[in-house]
């Protein structure tokens, strides 16, 4: 349970720390980013992975800001878990995204964990990817032709994979506020407080006239990456927000789902039913707190 | 062989400097180079909390965290916890002692330094708040 060999570097600024990572891609090197290191730091004590560099961005400025611009909330890859589920802003303008980092892990690992890090980790069954599709959140990354922005839907692409280059970090995302009169939840299922969720659900529900609006739903810890139930959504939009609407669409979601993964602790199937049950539980919470 | 970095920290009040491979863990590190073998090592991935420790101020699991990283910081280990001048116990060892908390006592170091941060911010916390800071694989 001890790390393999590797050359470790802590550049001063993003740039810099994009410039290492186009030297060692020319040079054949295989360098790993770092962030807070609370996933990278167990997979290389495993030696899961094995990288021969390792760059810190510890020490890389202006990469930890939590703000907001234009109603547009913007939080910096660095900055920790324990710093959002602080913040003031992030807790009363966004309080999906503050109930998902309250998900992560235990303290210990919020204290040192970063927001960034586990977008791009993208572990399937991490709360924050299905919060990004359920928010339309945007990923900024930093390459050597400069920024660019990624919109969440583009952004996941499979386990423990983005659409990020090689030579590209993560170095903030970007979420709306919460629109008033639009309920939310987040719920998982997790053998113990802290460990992944062997599944979990994230939602967006406005209510008008007690009916549905625009809802987004995503599912985590089911499939490859986080998903919408795109089903589940369009058999609520325009429907009475009630406990009957709520039931049929949690079943349709997950009746919809591709065939969920399976491990020790929980079968396809079980994981499908998890989804569904969590789905009618979310809708019933959100439309609680939809202000009708 | 893997170029060395100097490693600078604050650890209970003293500073300490060492040259170190960048693999090394900060739990191996103050174990191994520093002599404090208070912060104990159970899983090694994060999960058990033994070798929960405070880096400036906050509690972290020190086999997540490698010993290049800490470079600068101030750290607090459970050694920090007895008051030096008279002997005491830390009022958190005392009542650990009192209502018998140590179990085994293998992971005592890591509760120890997780309630300090607990009682730090959150004086009279729940019981809910109290279990899900403790967070320890085998325990609650």
């Amino acid at each position: 349970m001890k790390p393999a060999s590797f050359d470790y570097y802590s550049p001063a600024s993003a740039d810099e720390a994009v410039a290492l990572l186009q030297k060692f891609e020319d040079d054949g090197v295989d360098a790993k980013i770092v962030a807070g290191g609370q996933s990278l730091m167990p997979m290389l004590a495993m030696r899961v992975a094995r990288p021969e560099a390792l760059i810190d961005l510890r020490r890389a400025v202006g990469l930890d800001h939590i703000g907001e611009n234009n109603g547009v909330i913007a939080v910096g890859a660095m900055a920790s878990k324990s710093a959002a589920e602080e913040s003031p802003l992030i807790r009363a303008k966004q309080p999906l995204f503050h109930a998902a980092t309250r998900l992560v892990g235990h303290r210990q690992i919020r204290n040192r964990g970063s927001v960034g890090g586990s977008f791009a980790h993208a572990d399937p069954a991490s709360e924050y990817p299905a919060v990004a599709l359920v928010l339309g959140m945007e990923m900024k990354v930093l390459g050597p032709s400069g920024p660019r922005l990624i919109p969440a839907d583009e952004f996941f692409v499979t386990y423990m994979t983005t659409s990020m280059e090689s030579t590209e970090i993560l170095t903030e995302v970007r979420m709306p506020a919460l629109p008033a009169g639009t309920g939310w939840a987040i719920q998982e299922f997790a053998r113990r407080n802290g460990d992944l969720a062997l599944a979990g659900v994230a939602l967006t529900l406005p209510v008008a006239g007690g009916k549905c609006g625009d809802v987004r739903i995503a599912a985590f810890g089911v499939n490859a990456t986080a998903v919408r139930l795109t089903i589940a959504e369009e058999a609520l939009r325009g429907q009475p927000a009630d406990q009957t609407s709520f039931a049929r669409a949690a079943a349709a979601g997950a009746q919809a789902l591709e065939e969920p993964m399976t491990c020790l602790h929980a079968s396809a199937e079980y994981r499908r039913h998890l989804v569904q049950t969590l789905t009618a539980r979310c809708l019933a919470e959100a439309a609680g707190r939809s202000g009708h | 062989m893997t170029k060395k970095h100097t490693v600078r920290v604050d650890v209970n009040g003293t500073t300490y400097e060492r040259e170190v491979e960048p693999r090394l863990t900060l739990a191996d590190f103050l174990r191994h180079e520093l002599h404090l073998g208070g912060t104990h090592v159970g899983c090694e991935h994060g999960i058990c909390g033994a070798c929960t420790i405070l880096i400036d101020g906050r509690s972290a699991r020190s086999c997540l965290t490698l010993a290049v990283q800490a470079d600068g910081a101030q750290i607090t280990t459970v050694e920090g916890l007895r008051n030096r001048e008279t002997g005491h116990l830390h009022p958190i060892q005392q009542a650990f002692v009192d209502a018998h908390g140590q179990q085994c006592g293998f992971c005592t170091p890591g509760f120890l330094m997780t309630t300090l941060e607990l009682l730090e911010h959150n004086p009279s916390p729940s019981e809910e708040e109290i279990r899900s800071s403790a967070s320890k694989a085998h325990r609650w």
